[in-house]
């Protein structure tokens, strides 16, 4: 990578303003164009048959009647998605979840589909197809699946990292630990400990706009699909993969996102929709209905979690340690390990350890959520760091100051910390107004840290200069939170010209080289870097186009505020000349103007953020309001401030839904109970107060401006925050999420009785 | 010569020790002379591992150079929402 990411310092013209995002009219007027909204000349229905059982094996599945039916022109099961994975362990698993292959292992699984001329005779096709379960017994919870007797969903499972391989195979895939020091010896120079039990119940991102696509596959072996996602670059090699593709031939557009939050950061029917398109010969629309969301694409995990802290009475932390169970669903997967890396993660501590299981259950495949797996590991620490602060009779907020991690801090998960935000969003809560608001009866204040890592990846940019002077910015990762603005923004920056001439968007994948999805809060952070590093490309080209037309050597022209300056006194007659005059010339001196990028953005700053929050409960029903939040986060660069402190509405609006009401109800016979919003039931504009927020700008030395992610460090805190407040608010500790009111009122009748 | 700390997990494919000392002047040699000397590494690094450098974390840059005396922590390839 020929370019300098590090900090340079500079003052800003355009980055750190606040303009109209490029993408607004389209999507208050209803132009904007999701992933249902594409069609094709001649497209068929596409509609999936799904398990109601959440675990049984597939003895047979009989299509011939739906075959039949007049309207039907492809009917497919796993037989048409062959096993093309070669061993890739994670992409069977992607495929089996695309299409049972063995065994239905959640409540929803797809088993076979169906492409019809219409709506209502796929649904009839879908009647017509007779599937013979045999039905195995099953566990949806997560300690219970822990357990050596509970059903076995894969008896091919064996812990890995243990000491040694077990005797028997179990539903918990894997053991990892983290930590330094000697957690017996910090808890034996403890003045006080805290140990406590906590749950959380699985939820969904809930992103308003469904799963949607459109798929088309030619006879010659090239394809298009249309598709709502977060990476379409990702979504190609996936679905290349399990059908037997070439990628190059495969073009896959993005459409607008109505959300994704992790959850679409892999294929769940795109692959399905492609095979039907193959079989029948015509584009196929496959768009999953709200039931089919929520039983059937990748919420987060449950987690059962147990933490211990010890600290002197001077305050000082002694040790911390916590044992994470998550669920994964029925397939592998790595979230405790990374609630086990992010728990303790916002102190200092010289005795750590962090041990977490992955545990598979008859449940959806778990899949990315926001900051995935941390904003659970928060709310068990934070709750445990606020009730320490009580024992100790300390300040929660001063309690956290005295044990926050520093620069040069080893992190709970190993490395050592560069330059970090923690201290100054603490200290600024702390001279915070709304710390010092006056609470009324049935009110109680929390508060609570949270920390992300935040990551980058590969990333392709093209800068094209039109001969009108105006810019074209071709990225390939998706807009997720208003990047085509932050990134028109940094061009605009960077080449010194007017925001208004940079107009950004997402190219389909023939148009540009590959990227990594739009995951991580790595959007603007990456993709910033490579159009500030394909605008010092185009800069180099400007540069000598105006040499061109001056007739001097290139090394005399330097470019200073959108213009080539001719520098020296011997060119003191000559006029500087603007990007436009460059480009007007630019057919008779070489041809088009543009810059290229293709580059990894490593070095991505972690991100910190503190979360205050006040809650009503009213205890006779046990319903809780929250009436008043402040969200302070350390943004690195704030690139666009208006949309940097949206992510921070976002996140805290979505961790008061978490913590709440929102949660996946399963019923004795493992079917989810409550599969459409009316009965989970995410946060509206009028159960949330004005979410306040504060930009902290601590600079990431990685990044040319200083950015940092912003997108998930603010879901980490607010189970936490409002815990702390629901508990401060009742008098007793709450340790189950999401706090609803029925859960509220037994935690305060257990109380009652002792 | 660097030393590289290993995450809990990843110790235990590698004869059990958090700390080694390796002659390696990149990600790229790092990763190869550890699964040489530890073949069971081989499949982590296929499914991803990051470097973390004096504290800044990398995941793909295989060419990054790792300095006389930097701290090399080794951790698990994170997935983002």
């Amino acid at each position: 990578m020929n370019f300098d990411p590090r900090y340079s310092g500079r003052n800003f013209s355009s980055v750190g303003t606040r303009p109209v995002r490029p993408d607004g009219v389209d999507k208050v007027t209803g132009r904007a164009r999701y992933g249902a909204d594409f069609n094709m000349a001649g497209q068929l229905v596409g509609r999936i048959l799904r398990s109601p059982h959440a675990h049984a094996v597939i003895k047979s599945i009989d299509t011939s009647k739906a075959e039949k039916l007049a309207g039907v022109k492809a009917v497919i099961t796993a037989k048409d998605l062959p096993d093309l994975t070669d061993g890739d362990a994670a992409m069977y698993d992607i495929l089996d979840n695309c299409m049972a292959r063995k065994k239905a292992l959640y409540d929803g699984h797809a088993v076979a589909a169906v492409a019809a001329i219409d709506a209502r005779t796929a649904r009839q096709a879908l009647k017509l197809i007779e599937v013979d379960y045999e039905v195995l017994p099953h566990v949806t919870d997560v300690d219970e699946a822990a357990q050596h007797h509970a059903p076995l969903i894969n008896d091919q499972v064996y812990t890995e990292g243990l000491e040694e391989k077990p005797a028997k195979p179990s539903n918990v895939t894997k053991r990892t630990q983290f930590g330094h020091g000697d957690v017996h010896k910090g808890f034996a120079e403890a003045d006080f400990i805290v140990e406590r039990s906590f749950k959380t119940e699985q939820t969904h991102q809930g992103y308003i706009e469904p799963h949607a696509c459109v798929a088309s596959v030619n006879p010659d072996g090239t394809a298009e699909l249309w598709v709502c996602t977060q990476g379409h670059f990702v979504y190609r090699q996936h679905c290349a993969q399990l059908l037997g593709l070439e990628a190059s031939k495969l073009r896959v557009t993005s459409s607008e996102i109505g959300g994704g939050f992790g959850g679409k950061t892999h294929v769940w029917a795109e692959p399905v929709a492609l095979a039907l398109s193959r079989k029948a010969g015509r584009p196929v629309k496959l768009v999953m209905t709200r039931d089919e969301v929520f039983r059937a694409s990748g919420p987060t995990s449950a987690t059962s979690i147990d933490v211990k802290i010890g600290a002197r009475k001077d305050g000082t932390i002694t040790a911390a340690e916590a044992t994470l169970r998550y669920s994964c669903g029925p397939y592998a997967g790595s979230w405790a390990e990374i609630g086990a890396m992010t728990a303790f993660a916002c102190y200092k501590l010289e005795n750590v350890k962090t041990v977490g299981y992955e545990v598979l259950v008859n449940r959806p495949k778990t899949a990315a959520y926001r900051a995935p797996s941390a904003p659970m590991a928060a709310f068990a620490v934070e709750s445990a760091v606020d009730e320490l602060a009580k024992e100790l009779g300390m300040d929660a907020v001063d309690f956290r100051i005295k044990n926050a991690a520093q620069e040069g801090t080893r992190s709970s998960y190993g490395p050592i910390y560069g330059p970090i935000g923690i201290g100054p969003t603490l200290e600024a809560v702390k001279s915070h107004p709304h710390m010092k608001a006056p609470l009324k009866a049935n009110q109680g204040r929390g508060m609570a840290c949270g920390f992300w890592f935040n990551f980058g990846g590969q990333t392709c940019t093209d800068l094209n200069i039109g001969m009108d002077g105006t810019v074209s910015l071709a990225v390939g990762t998706v807009d997720v939170g208003g990047s085509r603005a932050s990134l028109s923004l940094v061009a605009a920056e960077e080449l010194g010209i007017d925001y208004s001439n940079v107009k950004a968007i997402v190219a389909d994948t023939s148009s540009l080289g590959y990227n990594d999805m739009t995951d991580g809060s790595r959007g603007t952070f990456s993709s910033s870097m490579a159009t500030i590093s394909a605008a010092r490309n185009a800069i180099k080209i400007l540069k000598d186009r105006a040499a061109q037309m001056w007739d001097i050597p290139v090394e005399d022209v330097t470019w200073e505020k959108g213009h080539a300056i001719a520098k020296g006194e011997k060119y003191g007659n000559l006029s500087p000349l603007s990007l436009k005059d460059i480009a007007a010339k630019s057919g008779t001196t070489g041809g088009p103007i543009a810059g290229h990028s293709e580059l990894v953005a490593d070095g991505a700053g972690v991100s910190f953020a503190t979360h205050i929050c006040d809650v009503e409960v009213d205890p006779e029903t046990g319903s809780t309001r929250v009436i008043r939040y402040t969200v302070v986060q350390d943004a690195g660069k704030a690139v666009h401030p208006t949309y940097v402190e949206g992510q921070y509405q976002g996140g805290a609006a979505q961790g008061i839904g978490w913590a709440l009401n929102e949660e996946y109800i399963y019923g004795k016979d493992g079917r989810l109970q409550n599969a459409g919003f009316l009965d989970y039931r995410i946060p509206v504009c009028s159960d949330l107060p004005m979410i306040d927020t504060q930009i902290l700008e601590i600079p990431n030395p990685n990044h040319p401006y200083g950015v940092r992610g912003v997108g998930e460090t603010s879901i980490v805190p607010p189970l936490a925050a409002i815990a702390n407040a629901v508990s401060n608010a009742v008098g007793v500790r709450m340790t189950h999420i999401p706090m609803s009111p029925p859960r509220i009122l037994a935690a305060l009748e257990a109380e009652r009785e002792g | 010569m660097v030393e590289v700390t290993l995450w809990g997990s990843l110790s235990a494919v590698a004869g059990g020790k958090a700390k080694h000392e390796i002659e390696a002047k990149d990600i790229r040699e790092l990763f190869r002379k550890l699964a040489e000397q530890y073949p069971g590494i081989e499949p982590w690094i296929d499914r991803g591992i990051a470097v973390a450098i004096d504290g800044t974390i990398y995941r793909d840059t295989w060419s990054k150079e790792l300095p006389e005396g930097a701290e090399i922590f080794l951790l698990p390839r994170l997935a983002g929402g």
